[in-house]
C-alpha cells in the first residue's frame, strides 16, 4: 500500500518535470503549453505501465522455470498481440496495393483494428468451410494408441507429443481438430441463427414502422414481454422442453436451437429496425412515395430498407457475437451442440479443471483455454469491424 | 481614426478536410474591424462567411484549420495565443450568437442559469449582480416580463425571444466583439423586425463592435456600417453600406441586387364559369383534437398560381396535407375539375393521385438518398404511365432536359452528389413525371441562395407557361409572391384573412394583418428599419403587433 502511494506521488512529480521539460526543450510550443496537467500525468503513467510489461515480459522469457511459470500467459499474450498487429498491418498493406480501385480506397481509410478484425474473421471463415482439408483428425475420432490429456505446445519434456501440437483431450480426441471443427458448427450455426433473427426481427420491425396503429401496438407488445424475461434462463427452459421433444418429433435438437435463439435476439433486432424504420418513414419522400399509391413492399424494400443497411449490418455483427456467446454458453451448460459433435462452449465446459494447473503447469491450463480464446478473438474482431462500420455510416470523424 | 482597430485579420487561408484532402474554403482574405463598427458579411452558402466570422475569435470548426495568415484582436494574436489567455477572451471580451438559438441553448436549464454562467465564470461579476444585470439588458431588449422571463426554460419562450435572450447572453460579460451568425435566419418576418430592432439598439447602445453574417441583403441593409461580399473563399468587394447599395462595382454584388427585380407579368383575371383545377371548400382540420384549419375556402385555376402566405403556424402546410389526403379534414371537401376527391389519399384512385403533385422544402430529405436520379425519376413513369425499357429511358431524358440538366451526365448520380439548387430541380422533375394538372410547391425555394432560388422560380414559371399547370405555391416569403404569384391567399392562425389577386393585394387598402406581414418584409433602404420603427413605435412591433390583431 505504502509502495502503490509512493510510485504515485513519484510520478506526480515526474508529471510536472516531463512537462516543464518539454516546454523548456521546445520552446513553449503550443503543445506542451498547452498541456493539462492531468494529460502530462497519463503520459508518465502509461511510460510506467509499458516498462513495467517489458520488464514483465522479460521475467516471462527467464530460464528459471518458476519465474517464467508466474508470466506465462502474459507472456504469450504480448506475443500474441504483437503478431497479430503486424500481420493485420501486413494485410492492409495487401489491401492497399492489390485488388479494385473501390477496395484500395476502402482499405486506404481502414484503422488497424478493422484490418486486424477482417483478417480474423476471414481465417475463421476459410478454416470454417474447409474444416475438412485443415483438420488432421475427425472431430470425433479417438485416436487409437494415442494418450488422453496430451498436453499442448508439442514438448515430450513438459508432457507433450510433437503429433498434437495443441494435445488431446479427456478420451483422447486431437484438440486442434475440434478446435477447427468446432468454427464450422459454432460459427456456422450462429450465423444461420442471426439471419434467421434479422430475417424475422427486420421484417415485424418495418412492418410496425411503416403501418403504426394497433399492428405495431400489438407486435411491440409482444416483444416487450419476450425481452422481460431474461433471455439466458428463457433460452434453457426452451432447450430443456425442446430435448423431451426432439427425439419424439425425430428433429435434432440443433433446429430447436436455432430457432429458439433466434426468436429471442428477434426481439433485438425488432426494436431496432422498428426505431430506425420510424426515423426514415417521416422522411419526406417515404410520404412522396405514398402519396404516388406505392404498395407496402415497396414501400419497405424499395425506399425504406435501402437507407437502414448500414445500422442493421453493424448490428448483425454485434447481434452475432451474442448468439454465439449463447451458443457457447448453452453448450457449456449442456443443453447446446450435443457431443459428440466439437463445439467451442463444450471444449471449455470438459477440459475446463486444467485450470487448475495454471500455477505450475501453464501448458496444461492452455487447453480449456484455447477454444475460449477462439471464442474471445472471433467476438473482439467482430467487434472491432462493426465498430469501424458504425464510424463510416454515422460519418463521425475519428 | 488614429486608435488601433479592433480585429486585424490578415492573408487569412482557412482548408477543410474532406475525402482525405485539405480544400481550401478561404483563399486569403484581409478584415479590419474598428472598435463600436458593424461589418456585414454576404454571400451564398459555401462562401465561407460563416468560418471566417469563427476565424475572427481565433476558432475553427472540427475538420477546420488556418493554414496561413494571421488574426489580432486589440493587438493579442490570437493564432498564437494559449488557451488559457483565449479562454479569458472568448465570452469575455469575444461572443458568439448562433443561428438558431432553439439549438444552442440548453434544454436542461433555465435561461438565466445560462446567463449568468459567462459573467461568474470570468469573474466579472457576483451572481446576484449578473442576474439583476440580466434583467436589465432583458429590459434593454425589450422582452416581456424582463423580471421572469429568464426563471423559463428555453422551451417555454418563442423563438423571437430565444433569439434576443442569446443576444443578452453574449452581452452580459460588455464584450468588444460580438459575431451574429445568420441570428434571424430562421424566423418570420415579423418576429425578424423585433429581433433586429433590439440587437441595432444594443449594439450602439454599448458601442460594441459586430460582425454580422448573414444572405439577406436587406437586413444586411439594416444592421451594418460596412458590407463585404465573399463569393467561394473570396472577397468580392469591400464598402460603406450606402455605396455598395447604390453603387456596387462588382458584376457578382450587381447581380444579388439583380434577384429581387424577377417578376412574372399579371395575367387576364379568370372567366368567370370556368371549373377551378382545385376547389378547396370550407375545409376544416384538426391535429387529433386540436383544431388548427377552419372554414378554409379558395380555388386554384389552370395554368395559374395562387400563393399561400403566412407565418409559421398559420395552417399553409396543413392546407396542403389536406389537398392531397394526408390529413383528412374534418368538414368540407376537396374538388379536382369539379369531382369530390375522397379525403383519404389511400381511398383515391391512382389518377387521381397522379393529378396532385407536390414538391417539397428540403430537397435532401425529399429525394431518397440511396437511389440515382434516373430511378427517382424513372419510378412515377413507370408507376402511373406504365412506360418500360428504352421508352421509359427516353421519358426521363426528356424530363431532366426540361429541367435544365443534361441527362446522360446526371442520370446515374445520387442525390448527394447535387448541390441543393440541382437537388430541388429533380424533385420538380419526379412531380412532373406524373403528368399532373396541380402542383403544390411548399416553401420550395426557402432552403436556397437568393441567386439559385431565382433560377428556380423561373423554371417554374416557363414549365407552367408550356404544360398550363396549376401551382398552390406556400411560401413565407413575399418577394417570391410578388415574383411568381397570380392570386395570393393570406392565412393567419387556421383562417383565411384575405384573398385575392396579386395586384389588388400589393395595393392598399389591406387587411391590417396583410399590412403588417408586408410591411415586415426587409428593404434595401438603409434607412427602412428607421423609419418603420418611427412609424410603428418599437413598441408595436413583432409578436406584439401580431398579438394585437
Amino acid at each position: 500500500m505504502i509502495w502503490l502511494i509512493g510510485a504515485l506521488v513519484v510520478m506526480a512529480g515526474l508529471a510536472w518535470g516531463f512537462r516543464f521539460a518539454g516546454q523548456a526543450a521546445t520552446g513553449n510550443a503550443p503543445k506542451f503549453r498547452d498541456m493539462p496537467y492531468g494529460v502530462a500525468y497519463g503520459y508518465v503513467l502509461g511510460a510506467a505501465v509499458l516498462l513495467w510489461l517489458i520488464w514483465a515480459y522479460m521475467q516471462g522469457r527467464s530460464d528459471d522455470l518458476a519465474i517464467a511459470n508466474k508470466f506465462f500467459f502474459l507472456r504469450i499474450a504480448i506475443e500474441g498481440f504483437i503478431i497479430f498487429a503486424i500481420a493485420a498491418w501486413l494485410f492492409r498493406i495487401l489491401g492497399r496495393t492489390v485488388g479494385t480501385a473501390w477496395s484500395k480506397k476502402m482499405f486506404r481509410s481502414m484503422p488497424l483494428t478493422a484490418a486486424f478484425g477482417i483478417l480474423t474473421i476471414l481465417i475463421y471463415a476459410i478454416l470454417a468451410i474447409f474444416a475438412g482439408v485443415f483438420a488432421p483428425y475427425g472431430q470425433e475420432q479417438i485416436i487409437p494408441g494415442v494418450a488422453a490429456n496430451i498436453v499442448p505446445g508439442g514438448d515430450p519434456a513438459l508432457g507433450g507429443n510433437p503429433d498434437f501440437p495443441l494435445g488431446t483431450d479427456q478420451i483422447g480426441r486431437d484438440i486442434m481438430s475440434r478446435l477447427i471443427y468446432g468454427a464450422q458448427n459454432t460459427v456456422g450455426i450462429a450465423f444461420a441463427t442471426t439471419l434467421l433473427a434479422f430475417l424475422l426481427g427486420g421484417s415485424f420491425g418495418f412492418l410496425a414502422a411503416t403501418l403504426g396503429g394497433w399492428l405495431d401496438q400489438l407486435l411491440s407488445r409482444i416483444v416487450d414481454v419476450l425481452m422481460a424475461i431474461p433471455s439466458l434462463i428463457f433460452a434453457l427452459l426452451l432447450m430443456t422442453i425442446a430435448s423431451v421433444w426432439a427425439p419424439q418429433l425425430g428433429i435434432p435438437l440443433t433446429v430447436f436451437m436455432v430457432v429458439i435463439i433466434a426468436v429471442i435476439d428477434s426481439t433485438r433486432v425488432y426494436r431496432l429496425a422498428r426505431a430506425v424504420g420510424q426515423n426514415i418513414v417521416v422522411m419526406d419522400y417515404i410520404e412522396a412515395a405514398k402519396l404516388r399509391g406505392e404498395g407496402l413492399g415497396y414501400l419497405v424494400f424499395k425506399e425504406i430498407l435501402p437507407n437502414a443497411t448500414a445500422p442493421l449490418l453493424a448490428e448483425f455483427g454485434l447481434r452475432f457475437c451474442f448468439v454465439f456467446l449463447t451458443i457457447a454458453a448453452l453448450s457449456f451448460l449442456g443443453v447446446g451442440i450435443q457431443p459428440p459433435l466439437a463445439d467451442w462452449g463444450t471444449m471449455v465446459r470438459d477440459l475446463g479443471g486444467f485450470v487448475n494447473y495454471a500455477q505450475f503447469a501453464p501448458l496444461a491450463a492452455t487447453a480449456p483455454l484455447l477454444a475460449a480464446g477462439a471464442i474471445a478473438l472471433l467476438t473482439v474482431a467482430v467487434n472491432f469491424v462493426v465498430d469501424w462500420m458504425l464510424q463510416k455510416s454515422s460519418g463521425l470523424k475519428e | 481614426m488614429s486608435e488601433s482597430p479592433l480585429v486585424k485579420i490578415r492573408g487569412i487561408k482557412l482548408e477543410g478536410r474532406s475525402d482525405e484532402k485539405w480544400n481550401p474554403i478561404i483563399n486569403g482574405i484581409d478584415l479590419t474591424l474598428a472598435r463600436g463598427e458593424v461589418l456585414g458579411l454576404i454571400g451564398e452558402s459555401g462562401a465561407g462567411k460563416s468560418t471566417l466570422g469563427l476565424a475572427a475569435m481565433g476558432y475553427t470548426r472540427d475538420g477546420v484549420r488556418i493554414s496561413d495568415g494571421t488574426v489580432e484582436f486589440d493587438g493579442i494574436d490570437l493564432l498564437k495565443a494559449s488557451a488559457a489567455v483565449k479562454r479569458g477572451l472568448l465570452g469575455k471580451r469575444i461572443a458568439y450568437v448562433a443561428q438558431s438559438a432553439a439549438a444552442s441553448f440548453n434544454p436542461a436549464h433555465k435561461l438565466m442559469d445560462q446567463h449568468v454562467e459567462g459573467p461568474v465564470q470570468h469573474g466579472v461579476m457576483s451572481r446576484s449582480e449578473s442576474e439583476a444585470d440580466a434583467i436589465e439588458l432583458y429590459r434593454k431588449l425589450r422582452l416581456p416580463n424582463p423580471e421572469e422571463i429568464g426563471f423559463r426554460y428555453p422551451h417555454q419562450v418563442s423563438g423571437g425571444q430565444l433569439q434576443r435572450a442569446m443576444t443578452a447572453m453574449a452581452m452580459s460579460c460588455r464584450p468588444d466583439l460580438i459575431i451574429f451568425d445568420e441570428p434571424t435566419t430562421a424566423l418570420d418576418v415579423t418576429t425578424q423586425i423585433e429581433v433586429l430592432a433590439s440587437i441595432r439598439d444594443i449594439v450602439e447602445q454599448f458601442n460594441t463592435a459586430a460582425i454580422y453574417i448573414t444572405h439577406d441583403l436587406a437586413v444586411v441593409a439594416q444592421m451594418a456600417d460596412r458590407i463585404k461580399v465573399l463569393l467561394k473563399g473570396d472577397e468580392v468587394e469591400t464598402a460603406d453600406t450606402r455605396t455598395m447599395l447604390s453603387a456596387p462595382t462588382q458584376d457578382y454584388t450587381k447581380s444579388l441586387w439583380a434577384v429581387r427585380s424577377f417578376e412574372r407579368p399579371n395575367k387576364p383575371a379568370v372567366q368567370t364559369g370556368s371549373v377551378p383545377v382545385i376547389s378547396v371548400q370550407n375545409v376544416d382540420a384538426a391535429y387529433g383534437k386540436v383544431p388548427v384549419l377552419y372554414d378554409v375556402s379558395f380555388d386554384m385555376h389552370s395554368g395559374r398560381t395562387v400563393a399561400v402566405v403566412g407565418e409559421s403556424g398559420s395552417g399553409k402546410s396543413t392546407t396542403a396535407r389536406c389537398i392531397t389526403g394526408l390529413l383528412p379534414p374534418t368538414a368540407g371537401q376537396i374538388l379536382l375539375d369539379g369531382e369530390v376527391l375522397p379525403p383519404d389519399y389511400r381511398k383515391r384512385s391512382k389518377d387521381q393521385l397522379r393529378q396532385v403533385q407536390m414538391i417539397y422544402q428540403m430537397a435532401d430529405t425529399a429525394l431518397n438518398p440511396r437511389m440515382s436520379i434516373g430511378q427517382i425519376i424513372a419510378r412515377p413513369v413507370q408507376f402511373y404511365l406504365g412506360l418500360t425499357g428504352a421508352e421509359k429511358r427516353r421519358k426521363v431524358d426528356a424530363l431532366l432536359e426540361q429541367i435544365e440538366l443534361e441527362p446522360s451526365e446526371y442520370y446515374n448520380r445520387l442525390p448527394s452528389e447535387l448541390s441543393g439548387g440541382q437537388k430541388q430541380r429533380i424533385g420538380i422533375a419526379r412531380a412532373l413525371a406524373a403528368e399532373p394538372k396541380f402542383i403544390i410547391c411548399d416553401e420550395v425555394t426557402s432552403a436556397l441562395d437568393q441567386l439559385v432560388a431565382e433560377g428556380i422560380l423561373r423554371l417554374l414559371a416557363r414549365l407552367q407557361d408550356e404544360l398550363s399547370l396549376s401551382y398552390m405555391f406556400i411560401t413565407h416569403d413575399l418577394a417570391t409572391v410578388k415574383a411568381i404569384a397570380d392570386e395570393v391567399v393570406v392565412m393567419k392562425d387556421g383562417r383565411v384573412v384575405e384573398q385575392g389577386g396579386k395586384v389588388e393585394m400589393f395595393k392598399p387598402p389591406h387587411h391590417a394583418y396583410t399590412d403588417l406581414l408586408l410591411s415586415s418584409v426587409p428593404e434595401m433602404d438603409p434607412d427602412w428599419l428607421t423609419n418603420l420603427l418611427a412609424q410603428r413605435g418599437v413598441d408595436n412591433i413583432g409578436d406584439a403587433a401580431v398579438d394585437k390583431m
